[in-house]
């Protein structure tokens, strides 16, 4: 039982080392800010939970603790992501979109008026076809 | 078995740490150096409560739980600072 228990924990342990290992490599290459930002907190994240409670694991005594700090880490790390994700949208930083600016959904939340350029501009692109 | 798998995950970690020090150093805007900051800090809570396993130590998982809620709430109040509404 303890013997299983054990291996439990060091698999444990070798996937979080691997995903923190992943989460500042991504955050060292990826291009844009929202890319870094997602790249660093979710990987991070599951990697910082995975090895807390490798240690819960291989020493039984402490896992009420450990336990505690990953309920912190799965509390807080989403909170942190998503203020700096509005933090960085609002000061400006428009994020790379493929098919244009009027992609963006996010738009909308800050500028309600939006949307009826938007149709606006459709519409005019079907009249000038159909002209 | 224990030691070696120990040893793999810490230069993982120092990779990581590595890495996202670099993007600190190097990130073009405020808001680049805010994100390694939070991977830095939870990469070091990590750090920390592997350190308190190796060393045998039960004092560390609470330094590690007190640098969490530290980084935590300076990273909001530095969010809040890049939305000018601080």
């Amino acid at each position: 039982m303890n013997d299983i228990l054990d291996i439990f924990g060091m698999i444990l342990l070798l996937i979080g080392g691997i995903f923190l290992f992943l989460g500042g490599l991504g955050i060292f290459r990826m291009p844009d800010t929202y890319n870094r930002l997602q790249a660093g907190t979710k990987a991070t994240t599951l990697g910082g939970m995975s090895v807390i409670l490798s240690v819960g694991i291989l020493e039984p005594g402490w896992f009420i603790k450990t336990l505690v700090l990953v309920i912190f880490i799965a509390l807080a790390n989403p909170i942190s992501s998503h203020a700096l994700a509005h933090a960085n949208y609002k000061r400006g930083n428009k994020p790379y979109l493929k098919g244009g600016p009027e992609y963006d959904q996010y738009r909308k939340v800050f500028e309600p008026e939006v949307k009826e350029t938007k149709d606006n501009t459709t519409e005019k692109v079907k009249e000038e076809e159909t002209a | 078995m224990l030691n070696i798998i120990i040893y793999i995950t810490l230069g993982f970690m120092f990779t990581g740490i590595f890495f996202s020090t670099l993007r600190f150093i190097l990130g073009p805007t405020a808001a680049d150096r805010t994100v390694a900051l939070d991977t830095l800090t939870t990469i070091a809570m990590a750090l920390l409560v592997l350190l308190s396993f190796v060393y045998n130590r039960f004092i560390y998982i609470d330094v590690a739980l007190v640098y969490g809620v530290l980084g935590f709430i300076g990273v909001l109040v530095i969010a809040r600072y890049l939305e000018g509404a601080l």
